[in-house]
């Protein structure tokens, strides 16, 4: 009986924040769908899935986002190895840096795949602009930073003896791989896959920009259907079948996630010498850093090119509000806004995050006590799999009432990046708790640890550096959303992302340069916080 | 002791960050004060809080805006998100409950819809000299025309001149083969002025649209998805490093590419190709304050913010009383008879013409 107070005790928070900031607004907006001239229509919705163009659409998702996820796992794991387990000089740097695209607003970054690839680009010979591949490689410079960090969080704490003993006894390095590491790593794999999945499966700004009008995906149909032609039920429609979607392959990413035995031991091994043998690894790590940097290469130079040639012009004038008054506030006053927020939205994620992960994570005494625990876990998924625009309406039309008339309120915008960043948390968290030997625990009890304490001493330590890694995450997350954020945050308070968006919007050099300037202001600061975040050094709390 | 010590420092500092500076917690009250007590007193017949809903290319300088509170007794509010499609959707949604007392922003090509579905509260202002010929046919008691824009083809002419063409001067030009690859347009599903030109050719060829599109892509037309990624993209004269001279833009756009110590645009509108966009403002039905968004209207429209829209929102103003500044005078001209496709023939149509143009461009 106590078990279940407690897990409800836990559940609480999470679930009502989840429960008004998220199915209430959709499952508001889906209503309006589902009822036309005020019967309730559910023909008229599937009649809607019926269309070709729908299951174009649906199709074209699908794969774009499998084969992003595919090359971001390929890519993602030999870097997450270099970068996290390895002794190269100065991968703290490239580490924080690879965190940048995530951050990046994807107006921005559709611009400077445009410059890169367009007709005129340096890469304009390769004819890949405005093609799926395109939009494939936008979506993999978005979600490399995921994998890496997710994978090599869990991979920094692996215990580096198994894999010793396998190779003392005779294994090859790839039996080594196969049988002991792969097997350690999976659920952090699965799990950074899910992640990236959605994220693909969702993405808007960066097909709209790189697919130009031939490639359309649900999330972008769901906003044509929405905004320019008002037809709810389809929209509806489509928002439930994303859903649909969502909670299939959260089931499946559940079932491939688990392992017989998630306790692997953890310990903080030391990054080793690079060897011959790293070779491959460092040769892909390189081509990552590539993909990643060609973009960013293109924007920084962009930002230094003014009229009167190459100066610092662009940068000077963000403290002002840029040619014909484009903007109501400075970018730096908007800086100052967007790390206000992020820091709300973070701590929310974070405290959100924990309770969810330990929730999830603790054994099970009964199969229903599972099943509740499992449910909850893909619950709080869901929020990455649907639509910002569905969301965002959303809100309008069922928070408008008190007790939560919140259309107006600024709290509203962390609170839409908590709920964006809190899988990322729980995504990160999730393996390394998992990964306690509950036995740790049990012996603290029995030698009279409270559970507070046990917590303290037993999965504090452990779950220090990934909770960085969750809390960097977060913040970035929250540093570049924009679909959400555009539609809730209030004029007078506007966020980096959006600042540049209107920047862009409006003719100008001045106004495009300073665009492309407070996107490497935005860049820099996430780099500079990721860096500050990793250097925290892990106080040694069992001095308790 | 020393470890513990410092496992309370860093909390402690984690504590005084969120307390601080660091947080948005605490501001959320920065603008929703009551009007102060003076401003009340000025305001014989209005004042209080008037919240304005707009799309995000609302802009008016601030000192306008601080004169009218100051005169008004008006604590002047404006939330803007989102395109035109997005800020109709809202308005339609929030119907009879809406985010605010007035809007601004709806335009002729989605006005049809808010007002059958009786979003707009009755408001007939007197118009300045001049603007009577941009309301409405149906619903001019409801909407009230602020500001007008023309989306053209505009084309690069020191490109022209230097390859020693001639520019195109008409939509039928642009399947001409000399014309072969040197088009660009954002597309109508996603961008504003890229249905504005999708409906100039509805205008110019009816029907027969989809034969003229589809013999415009096949001459190298080339779509993108918004008029950013056109103009600065792919358009020459766009500051990146565009290929193509001949881009969707508006009649004002060449009062942006005068350069430096030169007094002739480098680009120019064709003013046989342009699209008439008027926008709109209305009071809500249900708001709040509908004296206040009434007098909000009068505002608009009164000299000064006419006479400061072209520099604030890049658009014409509808009263002939307000003086355009001289860039624009001298570079920006407007079409005398653009073409014009009725709000209910867009209303009615939208939806099948978008996917027919659809099909046409991914064929």
């Amino acid at each position: 009986m106590r078990r279940w107070l407690t897990l409800a005790l836990l559940a609480a928070g999470p679930v009502l924040v989840v429960a008004v900031f998220f199915v209430l607004p959709v499952g508001g907006m889906v209503a309006r769908g589902f009822v036309s001239d005020g019967v309730l229509d559910p023909g008229g919705v599937l009649q809607v899935l019926a269309r070709p163009r729908v299951a174009r659409v649906a199709w074209f998702t699908v794969w774009s986002a499998a084969a992003a996820t595919a090359i971001s796992v390929l890519l993602g794991l030999p870097a997450a190895f270099v970068l996290h387990r390895l002794a190269l000089p100065g991968r703290k740097m490239i580490r924080a840096a690879l965190l940048v695209p995530f951050v990046l607003p994807t107006v921005v970054v559709g611009v400077a795949f445009r410059l890169l690839l367009g007709e005129a680009g340096p890469l304009g010979f390769l004819g890949l602009d405005g093609t799926p591949v395109a939009i494939v490689i936008g979506l993999v410079f978005f979600n490399l930073a995921v994998v890496i960090r997710a994978v090599g969080a869990a991979w920094e704490s692996l215990d580096a003896r198994p894999a010793e003993a396998a190779a003392a006894l005779g294994a090859s390095p790839v039996q080594v791989w196969w049988t002991v590491t792969l097997p350690a790593l999976r659920p952090a794999i699965v799990s950074a896959a899910s992640i990236v999945f959605l994220f693909c499966a969702t993405a808007f700004g960066i097909v709209l920009t790189l697919g130009g009008v031939r490639y359309a995906t649900v999330e972008t149909e769901i906003y044509l259907l929405t905004t320019t032609l008002f037809d709810l039920q389809a929209a509806a429609a489509l928002s439930v079948l994303q859903l649909v979607v969502v909670v299939a392959l959260l089931g499946l990413a559940a079932r491939l996630r688990a392992v017989p035995d998630a306790t692997a031991a953890r310990t903080s091994s030391r990054p080793r010498r690079i060897r011959s043998g790293d070779v491959p690894a460092l040769a892909v790590t390189v081509l990552v850093l590539g993909l990643v940097a060609a973009p960013i290469v293109t924007l920084v130079l962009g930002s230094f090119r003014t009229e009167a040639g190459w100066s610092l012009g662009n940068y000077r004038a963000l403290t002002g509000v840029g040619s014909n008054d484009a903007l109501l506030v400075p970018v730096t006053e908007a800086l100052l806004t967007s790390v206000r927020t992020a820091v709300d939205a973070t701590w929310m994620a974070l405290l959100m995050g924990l309770a969810v992960a330990v929730l999830v994570t603790r054994r099970s005494q009964s199969r229903s006590e599972r099943r509740v625990r499992s449910l909850l876990d893909g619950f709080f998924m869901l929020p990455l799999g649907v639509s910002a625009v569905t969301l965002g309406f959303g809100f309008l039309i069922t928070l408008d009432r008190p007790p939560v008339d919140l259309r107006d309120s600024a709290l509203l915008v962390p609170i839409a990046q908590a709920l964006v960043a809190l899988p990322l948390v729980v995504r990160t968290l999730v393996p390394v708790l998992a990964g306690i030997d509950d036995r740790q625990r049990q012996a603290a009890a029995s030698l009279g640890a409270s559970p507070w304490r046990a917590l303290l001493t037993v999965e504090l330590p452990v779950v220090w550096k990934p909770l960085l890694a969750a809390s960097g995450f977060a913040f970035a997350a929250s540093l570049g959303e924009f679909g959400a954020t555009s539609f809730l945050a209030r004029d007078d308070n506007p966020t980096v992302p959006i600042v540049i968006f209107r920047l862009i919007g409006h003719p100008g050099e001045l106004n495009f340069g300073m665009a492309l300037a407070a996107s490497v202001v935005l860049a820099g600061t996430t780099a500079v916080v990721m860096l500050a975040v990793e250097r925290l050094r892990v106080p040694n709390v069992g001095a308790f | 002791m020393l470890r513990r010590l410092r496992t309370i420092s860093i909390a402690s500092v984690t504590v005084v960050v969120l307390s601080t500076g660091c947080s948005t917690m605490g501001d959320s009250g920065a603008d929703a004060t009551e009007p102060s007590p003076e401003a009340a007193a000025g305001s014989q017949d209005v004042g209080g809080k008037v919240v304005l809903v707009s799309h995000e290319s609302f802009n008016l300088p601030k000192k306008l805006v601080a004169a009218f509170e100051r005169e008004s007794g008006i604590d002047l509010v404006t939330r803007s998100a989102g395109d035109a499609g997005t800020l109709t959707a809202k308005l339609s949604l929030t119907k009879g409950n809406p985010t605010g007392d007035l809007a601004f922003g709806v335009d002729n090509t989605f006005a049809s819809r808010p007002l059958d579905e009786g979003v707009f509260a009755t408001y007939e202002p007197t118009l300045p000299a001049g603007a009577a010929e941009f309301a409405l046919e149906e619903g001019a008691d409801k909407l009230t025309p602020i500001d007008v824009g023309h989306v053209c083809v505009n084309v690069d002419t020191e490109w022209f001149e230097q390859e020693g063409i001639n520019p195109p001067e008409t939509l039928a030009d642009l399947v001409d083969p000399t014309y072969q690859d040197l088009f660009v347009t954002p597309g109508a599903s996603t961008s504003s002025p890229g249905m504005a030109f999708f409906l100039s050719t509805v205008a110019e060829y009816g029907d027969d649209w989809p034969d003229y599109w589809t013999r415009l892509l096949d001459n190298g037309a080339k779509v993108v998805d918004g008029w950013e990624d056109a103009y600065f993209g792919d358009f020459t004269q766009g500051g990146g490093k565009g290929t193509r001279p001949i881009v969707v833009s508006y009649d004002s756009s060449p009062a942006f590419t005068v350069p430096k110590g030169s007094d002739k645009s480098s680009t120019a509108a064709l003013l046989d190709t342009c699209f008439r966009q008027v926008e709109y403002a209305g009071v809500l039905e249900g708001a709040a304050n509908p004296d206040g968004a009434e007098a909000v209207i009068d505002w608009l429209l009164s000299t000064e913010v006419q006479a400061a829209l072209p520099t604030a929102m890049y658009v014409f103003p509808v009263s002939d009383e307000a003086e355009v500044p001289a860039d624009w005078a001298k570079h920006a001209v407007q079409p005398s008879a653009p073409m014009t496709v009725s709000p209910a023939d867009i209303a009615a149509n939208r939806e099948q013409w978008l996917t027919e143009w659809t099909d046409v461009v991914t064929r």
